[in-house]
């Protein structure tokens, strides 16, 4: 079993190789972001194409670095020059960059984004040609500890995570009591990433003091809330950030055995989690004595079978176990009597992957970052109707707007809201966007932090619309167990449902009110505590909207099916017949050349038509849709 | 699948109850969903009845219990999916195969799941047939890309 100098030297020996390689070094962002976007096409090009022109290079996998929008990522490092980046990478832009690039050791600048660095030492120097990466609009404004080493290591590469001090801060921790550990996370001020923001030291303190033969440590890696990939680019990109803190945190309240619970649809964040594993048992950092402390930790790995409830602590438990993955009534809190009745302690993978850095660095460094009671970072994923969609990492305390704007870019259409916290947030207007990005100020306004998903809307968002969406959501994650959730949640959804199909009544939204504050009082767990905001922060903040609906049975982003109406404009139509072929139901007709005829009664609203006359070159863009005066895609004043 | 075939499956485990997820994971991996006979094998291994084991698998959404069509097609209805336009996706291929999410085609060509997030909300909407992701979906293109799967 190699000591941990000598791993971290070989692997710093390692690292400093492949920084200074003889032959070009090609990286490119293999998350299943990227995959998604076309990295493994682009991949395969790479390697065809180096073959067929015979060139010598190193190809190296990495996470994703955030920028979505930007994928795929492919990076370019010729032998002592400056690191290029390249954006929205294609097959078909592969051969050419690579022909310049490493053929002519010129940059293919119709493609490239950026270099990266500081200075340009290295040789011709890009600054005035190209951004500097970390300086683009979407990375400026934000400050990466968690993903500090997303896209830059290999996941699969114990040596890439141990050569930037990785493990550091477990060591420091071994040499510490693991009560002097609590006292460095408790300094530290760090609050529990998942969602509610409990300080983390307080848990583990219970747990630590907790009698048991056995004490577990739990990783929740069940990240259910839909359109948030924080935790999954984390465990991709860097998963063995993620094993070092749940070392740290097995250590410092005693654990032994260490589980880690993560979706079944995040496959490769589990092939990654598994070979960081094995090559944490290779360097005698996991097992029995690791690294000659006397402390021991075996980590399993448990794959979640999709219950969002179970993101919840005791669900989540049951879910190990075998069972249900129903919550039971606290007390007991899991950090006395969790898995098989012992003590417990459930971190989140954001939690965990902070560990590391309070350590290595201590408590005072970690406390730069944010503002007393709101310490450190959190990562958001930022989507919905945003120009630059990605996931971010920003100080606690960062105003909505810095988010939104400065580095999401705004929307395209006029703004209307954004939700934070998912399916369990509220949805927040135009006047709270100078809100700061902290635990209480969004409890305060109504809605939660969560685990940090974004979702912004712009005007041809309907808010009642997605209230609907979130409360069916909740509706059918519910287990059942408690009726104010089971039933309430039913109601509520049923009640949306009405309003936004033109059924409505004045007396619902009093009742959607009285309902919800009934549900976030009476119900069992968190899931049912937090799903009526959805409704109560849209019905508070955007009232209006649910009065059109309601009283003149419109909608005013003219996404409610029911409330609106398809319509052919006969000035614009050039008679085409696109449509009248791609409708499904015959309700257009009309001959060529000639104005068509929209059959409303025939019409089922599936927009193909729509879409067809938008977007095609020789349609006039002449079918619209309307709900009262308002047309579709067009800001309502 | 024969009986021997079930030894060999639950080889691997334990026979504790902690083992009913994995287990009932492994026989999908393995033959696609759960039967009823599955079902059944899975409860005399665990020694539990088969109401409990299908009390559980019924409760987490990764199980079905039919068989699966040879292109599973999923639609993401996750937040930024359904911003950008998931529900009348997901509404078309209900209407375009005749079938409701959760059902296979009478011909096992496709079956439709809805799935909560696929995790690439920047390129919304998403829609996953087998193991192709495709992004930016339109209605239009629908009945191009599912055309592809024989």
């Amino acid at each position: 079993m190699p000591s941990f100098p000598s791993a971290q030297e070989s692997a710093r020996r390692k690292w400093a190789e492949l920084q200074a390689s003889p032959v070009p070094v090609v990286y490119l962002g293999t998350a299943s972001c990227g995959r998604a976007a076309g990295a493994t096409g682009v991949l395969d090009a790479i390697n065809r194409t180096l073959g067929d022109q015979k060139r010598d290079a190193v190809v190296v996998q990495v996470g994703c670095v955030g920028p979505c929008y930007l994928e795929p990522l492919m990076d370019i490092v010729m032998p002592g020059r400056p690191r290029i980046s390249y954006a929205n990478v294609t097959p078909e832009k592969i051969e050419p960059i690579i022909t310049s690039h490493l053929g002519r050791d010129e940059p293919f600048m119709r493609h490239a984004l950026a270099y990266h660095g500081t200075d340009h030492a290295g040789g011709n120097g890009y600054s005035g040609k190209l951004p500097r990466f970390f300086d683009l609009p979407m990375l400026k404004p934000q400050v990466r500890v968690v993903l500090r080493n997303c896209g830059f290591i290999d996941p699969e590469d114990i040596d890439h995570y141990l050569a930037n001090d990785g493990y550091v801060g477990l060591m420091n921790a071994l040499a510490m009591s693991p009560e002097a550990v609590i006292a460095e996370v408790r300094e530290a001020g760090l609050r529990g990433r998942g969602g509610a923001g409990f300080p983390t030291h307080k848990k583990w303190e219970i747990c630590r003091a907790a009698a048991g033969e056995a004490k577990y440590l739990i990783c929740n890696a069940d990240e259910g809330d839909p359109g948030a990939f924080m935790n999954r680019s984390l465990l991709e990109g860097d998963p063995h950030a993620v094993l070092e803190g749940m070392l740290i945190a097995a250590y410092a309240i005693g654990a032994t055995e260490g589980y880690i619970y993560i979706r079944a649809e995040y496959p490769l964040a589990i092939a990654r989690l598994k070979t960081a594993l094995a090559q944490m048992r290779t360097c005698g950092l996991l097992g029995s004595d690791i690294q000659g402390s006397g402390f021991d930790l075996d980590i399993t790995i448990k794959e979640g079978a999709g219950a969002f409830v179970c993101g919840e602590e005791t669900a989540l438990i049951a879910s190990i176990e075998g069972s249900r993955g129903m919550p039971r009534s606290r007390p007991p809190f899991p950090a006395i009597a969790g898995l098989h009745g012992m003590p417990t302690i459930i971190n989140n993978v954001e939690t965990l992957g902070t560990l590391p850095h309070v350590l290595r660095h201590g408590a005072a460094w970690y406390k730069q970052f944010g503002k007393p009671g709101n310490y450190g970072t959190k990562t958001f994923s930022l989507v919905g109707k945003i120009r630059r969609a990605g996931l971010i990492e920003v100080p606690l305390g960062t105003p909505l707007r810095k988010i939104i704007f400065d580095i999401g870019g705004g929307t395209t259409k006029p703004f209307k809201a954004v939700q934070t916290g998912g399916p369990s947030g509220g949805c927040l207007s135009e006047e709270f966007l100078d809100t700061p990005l902290d635990y209480e100020s969004l409890g305060a306004a109504g809605s939660i932090m969560g685990s940090g998903g974004l979702i912004v809307m712009d005007q041809d968002t309907c808010v009642v619309d997605l209230a609907r969406y979130f409360l069916n959501f909740t509706q059918q994650e519910s287990c059942g167990k408690c009726s104010p959730c089971r039933v309430g949640t039913r109601h509520l959804v049923e009640i949306l449902t009405r309003v936004t199909d033109g059924q409505g009544e004045p007396d619902d939204l009093t009742t959607l009110e009285n309902l919800g504050e009934a549900i976030k009082r009476g119900s069992l767990c968190g899931l049912g505590q937090t799903a009526p905001n959805p409704v109560l922060t849209t019905l508070r903040y955007f009232r209006p909207e649910y009065l059109l609906h309601v009283a003149e049975k419109q909608c005013s982003a003219c996404v409610c099916r029911e409330l609106t109406e398809y319509r052919v404009v006969p000035e614009k139509c050039t008679g085409c017949q696109r449509c009248v072929s791609a409708c499904p139901t015959g309700a257009i007709t009309g001959p060529r050349a000639e104005p068509h005829n929209l059959d409303a009664s025939k019409c089922i609203k599936c927009r193909a038509c729509y879409e067809i006359c938008r977007f095609d070159a020789i349609a006039g863009d002449a079918i619209i849709i309307r709900s009262g005066r308002r047309l579709a895609h067009e800001p309502s004043a | 699948m024969i009986v021997a075939d079930y030894a060999v499956l639950f080889a691997p485990f334990q026979g504790v109850p902690g083992d009913l997820i994995p287990l009932l994971q492994h026989v999908q991996a393995e033959s696609g969903y759960i039967s009823e006979e599955a079902t059944a094998h899975v409860a005399r291994f665990l020694r539990m009845s088969e109401n409990v084991v299908f009390g559980v698998a019924s409760f987490y959404s990764q199980f079905r219990f039919t068989p699966p069509g040879r292109h599973s097609v999923k639609v993401c209805l996750g937040t930024a999916c359904h911003v950008r336009g998931g529900e009348i996706l997901s509404r078309t291929l209900e209407r375009d195969l005749g079938i409701f999410p959760g059902q296979t085609t009478a011909d096992r060509r496709y079956d439709l799941q809805r799935v909560a997030c696929l995790g690439c909300c920047a390129l919304a909407p998403v829609l996953q047939v087998g193991p192709d992701i495709y992004s930016q979906v339109t209605v239009i293109r629908l009945r191009e890309i599912l055309g592809a799967y024989a």
